[in-house]
């Protein structure tokens, strides 16, 4: 089953959210959606969610009881228990009883949570309370999960660990739908979609997004175009849309960040990609 | 720094509001509220003489009924019903003058004004023999202490689940807004009905303050009282992001309700232009239907009006309050699952 967001606009006052966006999440993939502050990352998952209102576009998602929702905030209940945050959840999902007791105890073993069940969420690490809210947010098992920068303010360890419970989700079928920040994370994902000011800029598997990135990268201590230019370790890399750089340029290979860095400076100088 | 605070200050709307409105609200209420001198109460005369006694009673008296045909229990029963704040039973030397106790200010001016005249008059205060001032604050506090909860504690209790941003995950999940509203508001009602009968026992056992009515009447009433403290404790976290603004925003609707429902100065002994606005608080009727059926004993029927207005407040409050509650709730049209292929058009529509 495949989830989708089609030609999706929504308009926050005089503010364009999302413009004419479409996004598919088929089952079994991870879909990441990454872009820079206000870019719509958000409004998107929670268009698909069902929590903003489009101005027009169409949206397939399922039934509530499918859908598991990490939003970007804790995505728990601070003064509860581990335990009792899961098993809140569970019960608006109807778990209950003993299939509650062993989708619980799976689920905090798979996060590495089990020590902490008895503790309050409010006293958990950043890292954990993160791990806790993606265990209520795949407590009923989903066939869609939307995430909303699971991994943001998260230790290197523990995103590691969430990642492993996202492929996790994916593999046993479920249609996964997360923004992020880290473009590694993003890389991993089976589909990319790269958003600047609402609009999609670019998306498809990452191999497909570098394939079909138009233009080169060059790097250079000096840029020829400030304008065009940006800091990359020590060297500076500068994007030519035309693929026309100087004669001795040193070509880049451009990763992620180059392209959606090339890209978002396109856009904003109105060249089309 | 100064210009940057300043900056900020402007931004901050309800502070601006408190610094500015606080006190212009302050200096209005001090000024034609805060007044513990009643100039005039209502006065009923009963019995053969009633006319003429009537006739003789000075302007500090404002007579609203004389009946030759009432006798002494007719008196009592226009007292209970708060109809009067004195009846004076005529046909008998001296004159017997019934005073409504409950009604403190009122009736300690109104025993120094008949102390005045002497042994024309016996005097005989009902209801609240001693003019206590615990036995009339009590019912009113149970009201303050209402209102405390279903306003500031009800709303941070809402806002912190919208900071949290964990009622943006209720949202999407299989529960209903009213679900949710009812959820999240009944652990406040219980709690305030425990403390009302905590506090109501307490009244009782530590101040000796009566309880002469149906203690169902009070129930009610405090009921009635408490949908409506509640749903401005909903529609405060409807308009507050945090639970600061939360605290600020029910202290304007607090403040209000303690010095202008009559509970500290007597309504009676406040400029009309601001006797209004008591009212308009819910506060000020509940401590009609507290005081009358505790210190009183008066009947359901004697107290319609402050039912029947609490009852309309209660309705247009919590439902208002809860509506938008819902919206905030709801913005995407979750009232509608499965959402398969729902269109923008039909979320609108169906919201």
């Amino acid at each position: 089953m495949n989830y989708s967001v089609r030609s999706a606009t929504v308009r926050f006052g005089s503010t364009l959210a999302l413009d004419d966006v479409t996004v598919e999440v088929p089952a079994g993939s991870v879909v990441a959606v990454v872009g820079g502050d206000g870019a719509g990352k958000s409004t998107l998952l929670r268009a698909l969610a069902g929590e903003v209102r489009l101005e027009s576009g169409t949206v397939e998602a399922p039934p509530r009881q499918r859908l598991g929702y990490l939003p970007a905030s804790s995505g728990s209940w601070a003064a509860l228990t581990v335990t009792q945050n899961i098993d809140f959840v569970a019960g608006i999902y109807g778990l209950a009883g003993d299939e509650l007791t062993a989708r619980r105890a799976e689920l905090l073993d798979r996060a590495s949570l089990t020590p902490a069940a008895g503790r309050l969420a409010a006293q958990l690490s950043g890292g954990m309370r993160r791990k806790l809210g993606f265990v209520m947010a795949i407590v009923h098992r989903p066939s869609l999960l939307i995430l909303d920068e699971p991994s943001t303010g998260v230790d290197p360890v523990s995103r590691i660990d969430l990642w492993r419970l996202v492929s996790e989700a994916a593999a046993s079928g479920t249609a996964v739908l997360m923004s992020t920040t880290y473009l590694d994370e993003a890389e991993r994902a089976a589909h990319l979609v790269v958003l600047d000011s609402g609009r999609v800029l670019v998306q498809g598997s990452y191999d497909q997004v570098r394939a079909g990135f138009p233009g080169v990268v060059t790097q250079t201590s000096e840029p020829v175009r400030e304008e065009w230019a940006w800091r990359r370790g020590r060297l500076r890399h500068e994007y030519w849309p035309g693929a026309d750089p100087p004669p001795g340029a040193i070509l880049a290979e451009p990763d992620l960040q180059d392209i959606l860095i090339a890209l978002s400076l396109a856009r904003r100088h109105m060249v089309p990609s | 720094m100064i210009v940057k605070e300043f900056r900020e200050l402007v931004r901050d709307r309800r502070t601006v509001a408190m610094l500015i409105a606080m006190p212009l609200l302050l200096l209005v209420i001090f000024g034609y509220a805060a007044n513990f001198y009643v100039s005039s109460v209502r006065a009923a005369v009963v019995g053969p003489q009633a006319s003429r006694a009537a006739a003789l009673l000075p302007s500090y008296f404002d007579v609203t009924l004389t009946d030759r045909s009432g006798d002494e229990a007719y008196a009592e029963t226009l007292l209970r019903d708060s109809k009067v704040d004195v009846a004076f039973v005529t046909g008998r030397t001296p004159v017997l003058a019934l005073v409504n106790g409950s009604n403190l200010f009122a009736a300690q001016s109104t025993v120094a004004a008949l102390n005045k005249a002497g042994r024309e008059v016996t005097t005989q205060v009902l209801f609240n023999p001693r003019l206590k001032t615990s036995w009339v604050m009590v019912p009113a506090i149970i009201g303050l202490i209402l209102t405390f909860i279903g306003t500031i504690i009800t709303s941070i209790g809402l806002v912190r689940e919208r900071e949290a941003g964990t009622l943006e995950q209720l949202a999407v999940m299989p529960i209903r807004p009213s679900q949710v509203i009812l959820g999240k508001i009944a652990p406040y009602f219980l709690v305030a009905a425990l403390d009302m009968v905590i506090v109501t026992v307490l009244g009782i056992a530590l101040f000796g303050v009566p309880f002469r009515g149906n203690p169902f009447a009070f129930a009610l009433g405090a009921g009635m009282f408490l949908f409506v403290v509640l749903g401005i404790g909903v529609f405060i976290s409807t308009v507050s992001q945090t639970a600061g603004q939360a605290i600020q925003t029910a202290f304007f609707f607090l403040l209000p309700q303690i010095l202008l429902s009559g509970m500290i100065f007597p309504l009676a002994a406040m400029a009309a232009g601001v006797r209004w606005i008591g009212y308009l608080l819910p506060l000020t009727y509940f401590t009609m239907i507290s005081q009358g059926i505790m210190l009183r004993g008066a009947p359901i029927t004697a107290l319609w009006l402050p039912f029947v207005v609490l009852a309309g407040m209660a309705v247009v409050v919590f439902t208002g309050a809860t509506l938008r509650f819902r919206r905030d709730l709801a913005p995407g049209n979750p009232a509608s699952p499965p959402r398969e292929q729902q269109t923008a058009a039909e979320a609108v529509n169906t919201a």
